[in-house]
């Protein structure tokens, strides 16, 4: 017998002898792997919920648009806060190269990261879009609504041909200019300064 | 009918005569005691006026009007007034706020936290099915990841405590612990990240490594004893202790399970930190430690020469402050403060100097260590780092300078 069985064995011996009491004490049982709280999801309801997009496609709508037909939402949905060409503001600047050497933005607080010069996957444009804009009414887009926007917007930051169609199967596969800029968090606490 | 002898309706009613009866009774010992007869004598020195009743819900007293600076082109910041707290909980009305599509008005009767994508059982839990897993109460720090900008760009000597450091603040918070939700939904094995969206109009999402949900995360419900603030993600909100405010996802409405980060916009486009040496660091969750001097400070006075004491605090994303050094000569020398108990692990720590101020200038800095052994950068050397266009962790070393009368500016010159 191990030394541990000899001490199961001996702990099982006083706790026999002890009152019910303390017995029970002894055997109260540890926390259960599953509290069976909560409902099963419905697979429709998950459906109905889940509306990411990620960069290999996964989860991108049917349907389609071309940089012509977002142009036309742009003006009506986008361009209050973004511009007339989505570089003007006042708010987030979407649109802009600069600079087309380098990736120099650690550098120079001045340089503004726009979807072209700094995002690293198109599928977010799809996916952020969809979520979160316009900002005073967001959700409101259909699919091809988004296609057409990402469309335009990857037109207008000299990404894609202006005939190019966006879509679940082209959109993945749309190659953004920052996309091998970024590298994973190497910080790791210690005196080091990183 | 009328006859009944009128009855006090409640305890209340019985307790108004009895106070009624009992003050007509002083009136009586207070005439005797000035002599019905004689002059009116002076009140007492202890007279008192009576004070209010109890209220069901208190305020601040008259005089204390701290709050918060709303800010931000469409008033999405809000920051907490570090130079009037005390300890080290902020009161949760002045817990700063960031959110990114306005504060959601979520009801919590329809409210429903879904977990699926790589689990064995995908599932929705209401509120109340929340409340019955077993409860874990922690304090920690929330922070910006954009905190305390001022002090590394753009300075001027004219912002207090609040407006440097305003987007951070300590709380009691009391939820499940994801890890528990975990072993409910049965996560599979080969899920190492998921996703964590929030109930607000822009659906914030953001990608987690299931490491951190296996070891401190949180779904809380509770903050400082009471159910969330609206504008802490009421009534359930991701806490990643440590971690980058954005992360800690408010209005919790979703967590999906997947082999892979999924790219939003908001771990992408923002909250990513390019370096000098022309790559960008993605997934910098971890708050460094840091440290700010809440007083002396902008906009306070020292009124007199003589001991004063240097308060502040110091916080680290990687567990606890160790120590926290003072300088009162712009950093050619330290010494050590005081750390207030409790020092927790990621949470705000109070330290404390006493200075005898001698009336002449002075530039006061405070340096944090954390466990790790990080200490607090200066400035060079985090510019020296991180380059000068960063956008998110400022945790370089903060200074203020004591002029010759008192006044307390914030340093620009690094």
């Amino acid at each position: 017998m191990t030394r541990a069985g000899i001490l199961r064995t001996a702990l099982v011996a006083v706790a026999a002898g002890a009152p019910a009491h303390v017995r029970r004490a002894d055997h109260r049982p540890g926390p259960p792997a599953h509290y069976a709280l909560g409902r099963p999801a419905a697979t429709e309801e998950i459906r109905a919920m889940d509306v990411t997009v990620m960069p290999d496609g996964i989860g991108l709508p049917a349907g389609s648009g071309t940089a012509v037909q977002g142009a036309a939402i742009f003006r009506q949905r986008c361009a209050r806060c973004h511009g007339p060409t989505g570089v003007e503001g006042p708010f987030d600047r979407l649109v802009g190269r600069e600079p087309r050497q380098g990736f120099p933005f650690g550098r120079d607080a001045s340089l503004v990261r726009t979807i072209g010069n700094y995002w690293p996957y198109a599928t977010t444009v799809y996916d952020y879009i969809n979520r979160a804009m316009p900002y005073d009414a967001p959700g409101s887009l259909k699919p091809n609504e988004v296609y057409a926007l990402a469309a335009f917007l990857l037109w207008r930051n000299e990404i894609i041909a202006d005939t190019a169609t966006i879509d679940a199967r082209t959109l993945p596969r749309v190659r953004m200019p920052a996309r091998d800029r970024f590298v994973v968090d190497n910080r790791r606490g210690g005196p080091e300064i990183r | 009918m009328s006859d009944q002898p009128r009855r006090p309706r409640d305890a209340a009613d019985l307790t108004r005569r009895r106070l009624v009866a009992g003050t007509a009774a002083a009136i009586g010992l207070a005439m005797l005691d000035r002599g019905v007869l004689g002059q009116a004598a002076a009140p007492p020195v202890h007279s008192r006026p009576l004070g209010r009743s109890a209220t069901a819900v208190g305020v601040r007293a008259p005089n204390e009007r701290i709050q918060r600076v709303v800010g931000g082109a469409l008033h999405e910041i809000s920051m907490t007034p570090l130079q009037d707290l005390h300890g080290i909980v902020t009161p949760s009305d002045l817990h700063y706020e960031r959110h990114h599509a306005g504060v959601a008005a979520i009801d919590p009767h329809q409210y429903t936290l879904l977990i699926h994508g790589m689990v064995d059982r995908p599932t929705v839990f209401d509120l109340a099915a929340l409340k019955r897993f077993p409860a874990v109460s922690r304090f920690h720090f929330l922070e910006c990841s954009g905190n305390g900008e001022s002090a590394y760009r753009n300075m001027r000597r004219d912002q207090s405590p609040q407006l440097v450091d305003g987007l951070t603040s300590t709380s009691e918070w009391t939820g499940v612990s994801v890890a528990t939700l975990l072993r409910e939904v049965g996560v599979q094995p080969r899920a190492t990240w998921f996703l964590a969206e929030g109930g607000d109009a822009g659906l914030m999402a953001r990608s987690i490594p299931v490491e951190k949900a296996r070891d401190d995360a949180m779904i809380a419900y509770a903050q400082n004893g009471e159910a969330l603030r609206p504008e802490q993600g009421y009534p359930a909100r991701l806490l990643l202790p440590g971690w980058e405010g954005n992360t800690n996802v408010k209005w919790i409405r979703r967590l999906e399970f997947a082999d892979r980060p999924f790219m939003t916009r908001d771990e992408t486009s923002k909250y990513t930190d390019p370096l000098p040496n022309g790559t960008a660091r993605m997934f910098s969750f971890v708050m460094d430690a840091k440290s700010i001097i809440t007083f002396p400070a902008f906009p306070a006075t020292l009124t007199d020469r003589g001991w004063w004491d240097v308060t502040g605090l110091a916080w680290s994303g990687r567990g606890r402050i160790t120590r926290v050094d003072v300088s009162t000569n712009g950093g050619q020398t330290w010494s050590p403060a005081v750390l207030q108990q409790p020092v927790l692990p990621k949470c705000h720590t109070r330290f404390s100097f006493p200075w005898k101020w001698d009336g002449r200038e002075a530039v006061l800095m405070s340096r944090a260590t954390d466990e790790t052994g990080y200490v607090q950068p200066t400035l060079a050397q985090l510019r020296a780092a991180r380059g000068t266009g960063t956008r998110y962790h400022f945790n370089n070393i903060r200074a203020w300078h004591v002029g010759g009368d008192g006044s307390v500016t914030f340093r620009v010159d690094g």
